[in-house]
């Protein structure tokens, strides 16, 4: 195969999987909650179901007024978005499907995952600023805070399935991985878990958007594609969140007849995980910002740490 | 001249330009947004050069956590949209001291290595990084662990009055 359509199949692949998948996560949203809540959701676009009701979402974003406000930076208010969204392209570049199904298979891929995922907080503090708004800027810092704190147990939890592994590879972590791992790694995967849905700020770790309060935090001035940007932001958010966690703790591609359906493992695994966040959103209030950070500090960065201690004894003894 | 050779260039052309923005600009937070645009193309000059794991590390570490730090620190402060007239800045010394470093630098590379050519040390894998810093640069990566953790102790003191009033006390 020539070296272009090598390429030009892996960025199709990787650009389709970036635009359904958030799609699919954000329609399971709209009916998971629907029937969690004794309601039925989107029924009508699309005829069955409601299931174009995202399509229908994403026409209606593109006919709005893009508005800047007067007193914003127009620059950075109109940049913001885009950087928010570009992190997560990139992270999915690197992440393995399925045995040596992955787009870009990198030597310390996960490393790169770990720092990429790092610059959401400069666009969430760009967004926050260049609105010209408090509740924008009040929405940023809270947003900051949070992101900075909790990236913390986040690396120690992905530090420890790395270590176990022996390998800062993606592909490497799940060709490692066993399934006693689940029990042993179980802790750091709780941490991972939680940790990341306070990076992606999905409910019930939402203070820095806390609707009831805030208006819309830092997303409160965006309007029509810029606004529909920074949802897309927040659903491939979900897809990235509940892929890394399937390939660092779940065994990614591992399960029956992995040699063949190694793909669907990888999706069935995320496409659980993400229920779990939908879930979350139904089931938990917010948590309050003492709260937010007590959890990080006090809980989620011991237990990585106490993960780490048992990660080396273990690595060590066998 | 190859492709490494011009994104090296065009990298390093973005660096230095907006790193000159963000001594120059009148927009106080502008100025730490050009600065992650600085870092950003420093950390695409380490991976041109072949050391990956640098790159991501500035990543993480500079735009991911210090300049963010800064933002944030700028922000808490009146930090205005648009441009602040009262900024005050000793632009010649600082410009003297800046291009004196420089210069001195260039000069010092310059006769030290004197466009000699080397051969490209290995590409800078995990395992390579590991086995240097945990064989033979150990002790000051021990000494540094050392320093940071100073630093902390450190910034928990001065950040809990309780603990500097109990020290005035006694």
């Amino acid at each position: 195969m020539p070296l272009w359509l090598d390429l030009l199949i892996r960025i199709a692949a990787v650009m389709a999987g970036f635009l359904v998948l958030p799609l699919v996560i954000g329609q399971a949203e709209h009916k998971v909650m629907a029937h969690m809540q004794g309601r039925v959701g989107p029924m009508y676009a699309g005829a069955f179901h409601g299931w174009a009701q995202l399509v229908a979402d994403g026409v209606k974003f593109v006919q709005k007024e893009d508005i800047t406000p007067r007193d914003a930076d127009r620059t950075i208010f109109r940049l913001a978005p885009i950087v928010a969204l570009f992190p997560y392209l990139i992270v999915i570049l690197t992440i393995p499907i399925g045995p040596g199904l992955v787009a870009q298979p990198l030597d310390i891929g996960l490393f790169l995952v770990l720092a990429v995922l790092g610059i959401g907080v400069v666009a969430v503090l760009m967004s926050a600023w260049a609105s010209a708004n408090k509740y924008s800027l009040l929405g940023g810092v809270r947003g900051a805070a949070q992101m900075l704190g909790y990236e913390l147990p986040l690396v120690l939890a992905a530090a420890s399935v790395a270590m176990a592994a022996g390998t800062l590879s993606l592909p490497g972590i799940v060709e490692a991985w066993r399934p006693w791992w689940l029990v042993w790694q179980a802790p750091a995967a709780v941490v991972f878990f939680v940790a990341g849905l306070a990076e992606i700020r999905r409910p019930p770790f939402d203070m820095p958007i806390a609707d009831s309060e805030l208006v819309f935090g830092y997303m409160t001035e965006y309007t029509g594609l810029r606004f529909a940007f920074f949802l897309l932001a927040e659903y491939v958010g979900i897809v990235v969140i509940a892929a890394l966690t399937t390939v660092l703790f779940l065994g990614g591609w591992h399960g029956p007849f992995e040699d063949h359906l190694g793909w669907l493992w990888t999706l069935l695994k995320i496409f659980a995980l993400s229920f779990v966040i939908i879930w979350f959103r139904v089931t938990y209030p917010r948590l309050r910002e003492d709260q937010l950070q007590r959890l990080c500090w006090l809980i989620l960065v011991p237990v990585a740490l106490a993960q780490l201690v048992l990660t080396v004894a273990v690595k060590t003894l066998t | 001249m190859t492709v490494a050779d011009v994104l090296l260039l065009a990298l390093g052309v973005v660096a230095v330009g907006s790193g000159a923005l963000v001594v120059t600009s009148s927009h106080l937070v502008r100025s730490g947004f050009y600065l992650v645009v600085s870092l950003g193309a420093l950390a695409g000059l380490y991976l041109v050069l072949g050391a990956e794991l640098v790159a991501w590390v500035q990543i993480l570490v500079y735009i991911g956590a210090v300049v963010v730090l800064l933002l944030f620190a700028v922000m808490l402060t009146r930090a205005p949209i648009g441009p602040s007239a009262d900024l005050d800045r000793p632009a010649l010394p600082a410009a003297l001291v800046g291009a004196g470093a420089g210069l001195g630098l260039s000069a010092l590379f310059a006769d030290a290595f004197r466009w000699v050519r080397y051969p490209a040390p290995d590409p800078a894998t995990a395992e390579r990084m590991g086995e240097e810093i945990f064989g033979a640069w150990v002790l000051p990566f021990e000494v540094l662990s050392i320093l940071l953790l100073s630093a902390l102790v450190g910034a928990i003191i001065l950040s809990r009055p309780d603990l500097a009033a109990r020290e005035g006390s006694s």
